[in-house]
């Protein structure tokens, strides 16, 4: 299996870079040979100047990695994690306190619980807390908000927000297609392979294909009657609205309007919209399977 | 098909000790009727599902799920549904068609009956040719529709998805919720959480958990005129922020 093939990229000091992409897109691989903990069978890379071979011990002292799984000592309380993680790297606590404060009073009035027995949002506070203990130059966070509520996710990303002045890079994934809008740049990924990478402006100002956005009561009805349209050559619902991409761009939403009208469906709508990244990443996705 | 409501509470309550996870929710739910089940993490969706599904008795309140009472006939709950989640779904190290088998007999589908299911499934997935493979070699869209079908392998006439989509890729989303959308047509009735704001779109109708209550229930566009919101995402926001326990 090739979970990671011919990945070039690279980010810029300071930046927050996400990794975007579905369950085995090669997110975690990427992360674990950034982090030193897998080998690359071929190709290279370096992390703050230092070759992930041969630099691998620097890397090691200059990175916060916080892992998809919870893999915190679940035996250990939140404060003898977090003297655990500041020791191993030479440091205290209370040295770095600055960093993490903000967090951590979250999680304070928990601090002599064992970490195995913190609910997932405390837990996701503690790991990111561990990562940050020796003020790392970058963080590496795999998948920091899979299976969180929409709003811990919001939450998650405001405190990543806060770091920002800290200067501290951040290479951060997630399969979750909306985070893209709090990353300064973005790498889409699908099946070991970067699909697109740029800023999240860039990639849908440079997306060329047409999308219509159309409203109706007969959501499943109309989307089944866009399937065997000629004219249409995807669509796909979006919340209440059905995004339709045309074959033709020159097509307008006064004809396609039109079309449903005849074919029977009076409750219509057709509108331009301004595509959104879930509309780009799946015409991508054709493109990489021959589509 | 019956017009009775397949899931039915009054004030449903689950307390564990001094902390009441799930507090008096009444509802219910239709034939054919595909319900999201949205809540913050630790607003006792888990709880609720739980009790609906036979696997943990309710402190107080009553509720009958295909027409058995969560009380007294959890056995019989357990045999008449569907239930699928991310977590827990099939085994990597069975064949596709030892997972069907497996779980086919689980729910006492035997002989010929379990032959002829199991043969229905992999035509209609197209997985014939996938058959002798495990399960850990497919790809998560596959295994997820799998699982899917699986669950409905008994022809139950209700199933629980518990966050049945959960990082897979966008356009499998939307196929597997093309499958949700024709088991609904079919009469079966859908319970389905899910943290994907769009998708509680496509439900019938929602309930919005906070704090071991229903919040609000209604169709989504009701809904989002009650709040004057745009969309589902601002919906939840509204309601789930003002949530006062944790996990």
């Amino acid at each position: 299996m090739l979970a990671l093939d011919n990945v070039s990229f690279e980010v810029k000091q300071g930046e927050r870079f996400g990794i975007i992409g579905p369950d085995g897109a090669g997110k975690t691989s990427l992360f674990r040979i950034l982090t030193t903990l897998l080998l690359a069978d071929s190709g290279v890379a370096s992390v703050c100047g230092n070759d992930v071979v041969l630099g691998f011990d620097k890397i090691r002292r200059i990175s916060g990695y916080m892992p998809g799984k919870f893999s915190l000592y679940q035996d250990l309380s939140v404060e003898e994690n977090l003297n655990f993680f500041a020791t191993v790297f030479g440091t205290t606590v209370a040295e770095n306190m600055h960093l993490i404060k903000d967090i951590y009073v979250q999680i304070e009035p928990f601090k002599d619980r064992p970490a195995g027995k913190l609910s997932g949002g405390m837990k996701q506070k503690l790991a990111l807390c561990c990562a940050l203990i020796h003020e790392p130059k970058i963080l590496f966070l795999d998948e920091p908000t899979t299976g969180v509520d929409p709003v811990s996710r919001k939450e998650f990303w405001d405190m990543l927000d806060r770091l920002k002045s800290r200067n501290i890079t951040i290479l951060v994934s997630t399969p979750y297609m909306d985070e893209a809008s709090r990353c300064d740049r973005i790498a889409l990924m699908q099946t070991g392979k970067i699909l697109a990478i740029d800023t999240l402006d860039n990639i849908i100002g440079s997306y060329k294909n047409k999308v219509f956005g159309v409203e109706t009561r007969q959501m499943h009805q109309l989307s089944q009657f866009f399937k065997t349209h000629k004219a249409v050559h995807s669509c796909y619902p979006f919340g209440d609205t059905l995004h339709v991409t045309p074959k033709d761009a020159l097509l307008t939403s006064i004809e396609l309007e039109s079309s449903c009208k005849s074919a029977g469906f009076q409750d219509v709508k057709v509108f331009d919209i301004v595509p959104n990244i879930e509309d780009i990443f799946m015409n991508l996705m054709g493109q990489n399977n021959g589509i | 098909m019956s017009k009775e409501a397949i899931i039915k509470t009054q004030n449903l309550t689950k307390s564990f000790g001094a902390f009441t996870a799930v507090d008096k929710i009444s509802f219910e739910a239709m034939p054919g009727e595909i319900f999201g089940f949205l809540g913050a993490n630790g607003a006792g969706k888990t709880t609720a599902m739980k009790m609906l599904s036979g696997l943990l008795k309710p402190s107080s309140g009553t509720a009958s799920v295909v027409g058995f009472d969560v009380f007294k006939q959890s056995e019989m709950i357990k045999k008449n549904i569907g239930y699928m989640s991310q977590k827990f779904s099939l085994y990597d190290d069975l064949t596709v068609e030892e997972n069907i088998a497996f779980f086919g007999g689980i729910y006492g589908l035997r002989g010929d009956v379990l032959k002829l299911a199991q043969m229905e499934l992999l035509e209609r997935l197209q997985l014939m040719d996938q058959s002798k493979k495990l399960v850990a070699s497919l790809p998560l869209g596959w295994k997820q529709k799998l699982s899917f079908s699986v669950a409905m392998i008994h022809k139950p006439r209700l199933v629980f998805l518990d966050e049945p989509t959960g990082g897979v890729d966008p356009i499998t989303r939307r196929q597997f919720w093309e499958m949700i959308y024709e088991a609904a047509e079919n009469g079966v009735t859908i319970f389905v959480t899910t943290h994907y704001m769009d998708e509680a779109e496509y439900c019938s109708r929602v309930s919005i958990m906070v704090d071991g209550k229903i919040a609000a229930m209604d169709t989504p566009r009701a809904l989002k005129e009650q709040f004057g919101a745009k969309n589902m995402d601002e919906v939840f926001y509204t309601l789930a922020r003002g949530a006062k326990r944790g996990e």
